[in-house]
Order: structure tokens, then C-alpha cells, then sequence
């Protein structure tokens, strides 16, 4: 009824939000399916960190925003040393980069007449 | 005298002295004068587009004889443009002033806390 | 009412700018007169940009005209062609379309700052610098003029950098407000220079006027470079992106919303002046591919930057650079096949300009959403905050939807505009539906890092509570209108889209003969 459709595939949400919905539901039936009866507070419900104890510092444990992604960022790191090397901070360098790109639409708009 | 189109040439170095200044001089103060220059270049160019050669200035009013007045809309541009820059100038300027009540300097190379 | 609507184009430019001068006056009797001023201002402009959308898209995104100061607008020359010279307000459905985003996010906006000025000295103006603003984005993108464009570019570059600078207190707030102003200015003096140069070369400032009367020698090359880089600054695509940063992060938070809503409509401008005003007088092939360049680069560069920031409201900043991409690369897959107009292209630009107004609301809803994060912690960076989850339910619910909405996740709104966009440039060359999706995936990865720094993890002491109704009020109503146009997508896209692609894609003719036609 609803959706858009680009020419080669369609999206209809609705549709979408049904089937997730269904999703959830199986999900849900198979959850039921487990055991009712456990004993809370005791060690069936603590959680498992490969087999450590769980620090009483549980503030310490949050990893901050730096450090969340470093991996990638380390993996990453030529292109990101060069890139962020690029974004200087000084106005004319700015500016520089302004008067550049004026210089290469120039260029390619002449060329493509 | 002739003097062709020596006003558009003019206009073209205040624009091109203009970049020069922004791009290349240090001091807070003179990037903003470079951009006043870039500002009266392009002033200029628009003032001398309506130019037409022995033309009279473009008034009804008690008008000698002539057989061509020079083009209106152009200087209005130039009014508007001229007070644009006025406000833009301004603001600038004041943002200035408090860079260097910040920082301490009008360097452009130290004021750069905010980069990456 | 059908006078009102008549009025509206004028109507919407004045109101603001009525509200602006009306505001410090008011003020002075009390800050609640004031913000029921500002708030009922608001609200009008709102209604008048309904208004005159709903007239707009009545008549299926048909041009309509707006003469300012009379009703004879054409001066018939000797040789028999007529030369329109009022300044002529034309509004057709891509014009509609953008003041419905204006209306939308100043509107929440306005409503957004009142509960963050409460208690704070300096509303009074910051108000009247708001409605300027808003009065500068309407002026830009109704008018049918190119000289009353460029003033309205400045209006709204003054004033955005008036509230960018506006906490005088903050050195990098004063930073930002030079950087930016210095080249915001650079780029209109840019933009003047090729009005000017069109106006020496054709003797008309009307856009229709200029569009019928353009051929495309050197003069006409020359002024669309100057314009194409002029606006595509203020737009913020790379690599001319790098004020945009520190604007939209130095900015106090309710008006960062309203700056993207400005480069939105720079970008309008840029719309406008590649499709209605040069149409295909020039090569739209090599045209098309310059923006398509563009756009990679800016989805790249932002959302990679994003990724290593350390302050929320610079990388929410980044986030919003490389979705101004994703509308360049629809309108530029668009641009580039407009000879041959295949189908993929019409659903390119859908792409594009849906997500125009997809980005709007959900960068509104992230910038409101980390102005109550930066409210309760007292801090932007993120290494510092954590376990706000306990305190801010609601917040970090409203997050997570507009989160999950910008970086494209079904069934949100950003999901809709960009399955448009991958779908349309993946015709064109697969490239560059690869490099928009994992861009997609990234941005996801970028709002991942930052709801598990902010969010996630333990309560901490000493942070502040749940944002207040009215800072809760503007995100709902955002978050509405993220989930009803992801849920419907095809209704809006049909009423509203459409039409403004219309306008665009084969609306040259009807806004050329909108003008030189009657009289």
C-alpha cells in the first residue's frame, strides 16, 4: 500500500515492522521454552566474565569514548595521521583550500566545454 | 580620455591583492583587510559595469542634455553591497578584539585550538 | 485565507524580521512576554510556511509568483522582448519543500531555547539573532532574484556568525566566529562577483530572466565556478568543510540545528543555480561528476573524522558534514544523466532531497539531544561522562532513534532516503553506492562510540538529571516526525518529493515561463 519503490527494488516499512514484529515473537516463544524456576541473588544470575570475579568498582569498567574504537583508529592510522594533519585549524590554510578547489572547477569546467 | 577597461583591470588586482593578504598574512587585523580589499575590488568591478562611455549620472531631476545616462541598478547593488560589508566588518573585527582578550595574541598560527 | 496564502512568500521574510527588531523591545517587559512573543512568531511563520506549501503542492509543485511592490513587472524594450525588474519572490515545489525544513527545525528550535535560556542573562538578543536568521534562510530560499539571494546569503551569514560568537566568554566560541565569518564572507563576495558578472554580460538579475537569456561562453563558465565553490562553502562539502565543525560545535546548543538548516539552504542555492538558472547550457556531465566527487569526499572525510573526536557536539558536527554528502551525491548522480533523464536519475535526486529534510530532523533531534547531555554533565567532552543512561531515559531513547535514523537503519527515516540514494548511484557506478554504505555503517559506528561513552556504563555521582519538558517537548516532536516519515514513506515522498524533484529536474521551462511568459 505504502512504500517507495526505486525502480529496481521496493521498501515498504510496514511490511518491515510485521515481520520484525514476528521475529520478536518467535524469539519470545523460544524464550519462554527455558526453565521458569531459578533461584535469583544466588550464582545462577551473576554474570559471566570468563570466569573472573566482577570488580566492586563496576565505575572503572566503563571504557570511555576514546578509547572505544582505537583499534580501528590504529588500523587506520596513515590515513588519519595525513587527514587530520590536513585540518590545521589556521584561516589561511582554510582559505588556500578554497581558492584551490575555485582552481580545479575552473579548470575542469573549461576543459569539458 | 580613454581609459577602456583599465576599471575592470583595477578591479581584478584589489580582488587578487585581497586573496593574496588572506591568504598569506598572519596578523588578525589584516585578514580582515584583505577581505575589505576583496570587498572593494568587487565593489568596484559592480560600479564600473554600469558605466556607459560620456553617460551623465542617472538623475530625472533638472538633467542636462545628454544622450545617454549611465546605468542606475548597478549602484544600488554597490550600496547594498557596501553596507553588507560594513556589518560584516564589523563583526569581524569585534570577534577580533575578543581573540586577543582570549589569547593574548593576533597571530593566526597560535590561535588554532580548535583543529582535527 | 486565500489572501493570507497569496501573501504568504513576503509574509514568511517579514514576519521574522519583524520578530527581530520587535524582540529587544519586548524584552524588556519581562521574559515571559518575551518568549510568548517569540514563541507566537515562531508559530505564524510555521503556519505561513504550511500554508504555503499546501499551495504549492495543491497545484502539483507549479511555480508561483510573488511580485514585490505591484503587480506590472515587465517593461516591454523597444525591440519587443519584455524585462522583468521588480523584485519577483518564485516559489515552486523545491522552494516549498525547503521552507517546510526551515519551518520544522526553527520552529523547534525557538521552542528548544527556551528552556535552555531559563536562568541565563542574553535572551533577548540571542532571540533576535534567531529570527534574523530564520528571516534570511526563508529570503534565500523563496526568492526569484539573484542580487536580493546574495543579500539574504549575508543576512544569514551575519547573523549565524553573531550566535555562533554569541557566549563571549568562551575563547573558542570567539575563534569559530572569525573562522567562520572570514570565509562565509569570502564565499558571498565570491557569489557577488558572479552576480555581477551575469548582470554585466546579460543585464538582468532575475533568475528566470537569466536562465532564458544564458548561452555558455567563457562569462557564464566563470560565474558558475564562482558559484558552484562559493555556495558549496557555505554548504560545507569537503574540502571546503573545515569551519563547519567548529561552528556547529561552538554554537550554543539550539542553534546548531538551525546553521545545518543554513547550509541546507546554501545547498538549495547551489540546486537552484546548477538546475534552473545554467540548466543544460553547460555540460552537466562533467558538472554532475564534480558534485559526485564532492560528495564522496565529504561522506569519507566526515565520517571518519567523526570517529576520532573527543567532544559530542564536534562530532555530532562531522556527522552532519557527510550527510550534506549524501544530498550532493543524489543531486549529483541526478545532474550527471540529466541529458538522457533514465529513471535512476529521478530516483537519485528523490534520494538526495528526501534526505535533506530526513537529515534535518534527525541532526535537529542529536544536537537537542546532546545540548541536554552537555546540560546535565556540565562537560562536551565525551571521556568524562558516562552512565547517563540511569538518569536520562527518555533522552537516551530520543538519541537512539535519531541516531539510528541518520545512519540509515530501516525502519527510520534515513533509511528511506538512502536505500534511494545506494540504489540510484549504484546504477550509475557501484563505487559509489559501496562508499555510501559503509559510510552508512560507519556513522553507525560513530553514534555507537558515542552512546556507549555517554550512556552506557555506571551512574555517576555529581551528574545532572533528566533533561526538563521543554527540552523534552522539541525532541519528541522530532522523533515523530522521524518515525512517521520512515514508517510512511511512499506518502511523503509522492505529496511532497516528487514534486520538488519536479521542479527541478523538469521545471526549467515552467520557471523560465513563469516570468517571461506573462506580464
Amino acid at each position: 500500500m505504502n512504500g517507495i519503490s526505486s525502480g529496481f527494488g521496493a521498501w515498504n516499512p510496514i511490511a518491515w515492522a510485521l515481520l520484525f514484529l514476528g521475529v520478536l515473537a518467535v524469539g519470545f516463544a523460544v524464550r519462554s521454552l527455558g526453565k521458569k524456576n531459578y533461584k535469583r541473588g544466588t550464582g545462577q544470575t551473576k554474570v559471566f566474565l570468563s570466569g573472573n570475579e566482577e570488580p566492586e568498582d563496576s565505575a572503572a569498567l566503563h571504557v570511555r569514548g576514546r578509547h572505544l574504537y582505537w583499534g580501528m583508529v590504529e588500523g587506520l592510522s596513515g590515513y588519519y595521521r595525513r587527514v587530520q594533519a590536513l585540518h590545521t585549524g589556521v584561516l589561511n590554510d582554510y582559505a588556500a583550500w578554497f581558492v584551490g578547489v575555485l582552481a580545479v572547477v575552473f579548470v575542469i569546467l573549461v576543459l569539458a566545454r | 580620455m580613454n581609459i577602456g577597461n583599465l576599471p575592470f583591470v583595477v578591479a581584478a588586482l584589489l580582488v587578487v591583492f585581497g586573496i593574496y593578504t588572506f591568504l598569506f598574512k598572519r596578523n588578525l587585523i589584516k585578514l580582515v583587510i584583505g577581505v575589505s580589499l576583496v570587498e572593494t575590488g568587487v565593489n568596484l568591478f559592480l560600479v564600473t559595469l554600469g558605466y556607459r562611455t560620456g553617460g551623465i549620472a542617472p538623475i530625472w531631476t533638472f538633467a542636462p542634455e545628454a544622450e545617454r545616462m549611465v546605468l542606475p541598478t548597478p549602484q544600488a547593488l554597490t550600496l547594498t553591497s557596501i553596507v553588507i560589508g560594513l556589518a560584516t566588518t564589523a563583526l569581524l573585527l569585534s570577534f577580533a578584539v575578543f581573540i586577543h582578550r582570549h589569547y593574548g595574541t593576533l597571530d593566526v598560527r597560535k590561535v588554532k585550538e580548535l583543529r582535527g | 485565507m486565500t489572501a493570507l496564502t497569496n501573501h504568504a512568500p513576503v509574509l514568511l521574510i517579514a514576519i521574522p524580521l519583524l520578530g527581530a527588531f520587535a524582540v529587544p523591545l519586548i524584552g524588556k517587559l519581562g521574559r515571559t512576554a518575551r518568549n510568548t512573543f517569540v514563541g507566537f512568531i515562531a508559530a505564524i511563520t510555521a503556519a505561513f510556511a504550511g500554508l504555503l506549501a499546501a499551495s504549492v503542492f495543491g497545484q502539483a509543485g507549479a511555480p508561483s509568483l510573488y511580485v514585490l511592490g505591484g503587480h506590472g513587472f515587465a517593461v516591454p524594450l523597444p525591440s519587443g522582448m519584455s524585462v522583468p525588474i521588480r523584485i519577483l519572490l518564485e516559489v515552486d515545489g523545491m522552494g516549498a519543500f525547503m521552507a517546510l525544513i526551515t519551518a520544522l527545525i526553527t520552529l523547534t528550535g525557538a521552542f528548544f531555547s527556551f528552556s535552555y535560556w531559563k536562568g541565563r542573562s542574553g535572551g533577548t538578543l540571542f532571540y533576535s539573532l534567531l529570527m534574523l536568521l530564520t528571516a534570511g534562510i526563508f529570503g534565500m530560499e523563496l526568492t526569484g532574484d539573484m542580487f536580493n539571494f546574495f543579500v539574504f546569503l549575508e543576512v544569514t551569514s551575519i547573523a549565524a556568525c553573531g550566535l555562533i560568537g554569541f557566549r563571549v566568554w568562551l575563547k573558542t566560541s570567539q575563534e569559530a566566529g572569525f573562522k567562520v565569518m572570514a570565509l562565509y564572507t569570502l564565499s558571498g563576495l565570491f557569489v557577488l562577483l558572479a552576480v555581477g558578472l551575469l548582470y554585466g554580460q546579460y543585464g538582468g538579475l532575475n533568475i528566470a530572466y537569466l536562465a532564458g537569456a544564458l548561452t555558455g561562453s567563457t562569462i557564464d563558465i566563470v560565474a558558475l565556478g564562482l558559484l558552484l565553490t562559493g555556495l558549496a562553502l557555505k554548504a560545507g562539502a569537503v574540502p571546503l568543510h573545515m569551519w563547519a565543525p567548529d561552528a556547529y560545535g561552538e554554537a550554543p546548543a539550539p542553534m546548531s540545528a538551525v546553521l545545518v538548516a543554513n547550509s541546507q539552504a546554501s545547498l538549495y542555492g547551489l540546486f537552484r543555480v546548477l538546475f534552473t538558472l545554467f540548466g543544460l547550457t553547460i555540460s552537466v556531465a562533467a558538472l554532475g561528476w564534480i558534485l559526485i566527487v564532492l560528495a564522496l569526499l565529504t561522506i569519507f572525510v566526515g565520517v571518519t573524522m567523526a570517529l576520532i573526536q573527543n567532544d559530542i557536539k564536534r562530532l555530532i558536527a562531522y556527522g552532519a558534514v557527510s550527510q550534506i554528502g549524501y544530498m550532493l551525491l543524489g543531486v549529483g548522480v541526478g545532474l550527471a544523466v540529466s541529458v538522457a533523464k533514465p529513471d535512476y536519475g529521478f530516483v537519485a535526486m528523490q534520494g538526495g532531497i528526501f534526505h535533506m529534510l530526513n537529515d534535518a530532523a534527525c541532526i535537529g533531534l542529536l544536537f537537542f539531544a546532546s545540548g541536554a547531555i552537555v546540560r546535565a554533565t556540565g562537560t562536551r567532552d565525551l571521556n568524562r561522562m558516562g552512565g547517563l543512561a540511569h538518569s536520562m531515559k527518555w533522552t537516551s531513547v530520543l538519541f537512539l532513534v535519531g541516531a539510528f535514523a541518520l545512519a540509515g537503519v530501516p525502519p527510520f527515516n534515513g533509511f528511506a532516503s538512502k536505500f534511494l540514494i545506494y540504489e540510484a548511484s549504484f546504477k550509475l557506478s557501484p563505487f559509489l553506492a559501496v562508499i555510501a554504505i559503509l559510510s552508512s555503517i560507519l556513522l553507525l559506528a560513530v553514534f555507537v562510540k558515542v552512546f556507549q561513552a555517554a550512556f552506557l556504563g555506571a551512574r555517576q555521582e555529581g551528574l545532572g538529571g533528566e533533561a526538563p519538558m521543554g527540552m523534552m517537548v522539541p525532541m519528541v516532536a522530532l522523533a515523530l516526525v522521524v518515525v512517521a516519515f520512515g514508517l510512511f514513506p511512499g506518502f511523503f515522498v509522492d505529496r511532497i518529493v516528487t514534486p520538488a524533484v519536479n521542479a527541478l529536474w523538469y521545471g526549467r521551462e515552467a520557471y523560465i515561463g513563469l516570468v517571461l511568459g506573462g506580464g
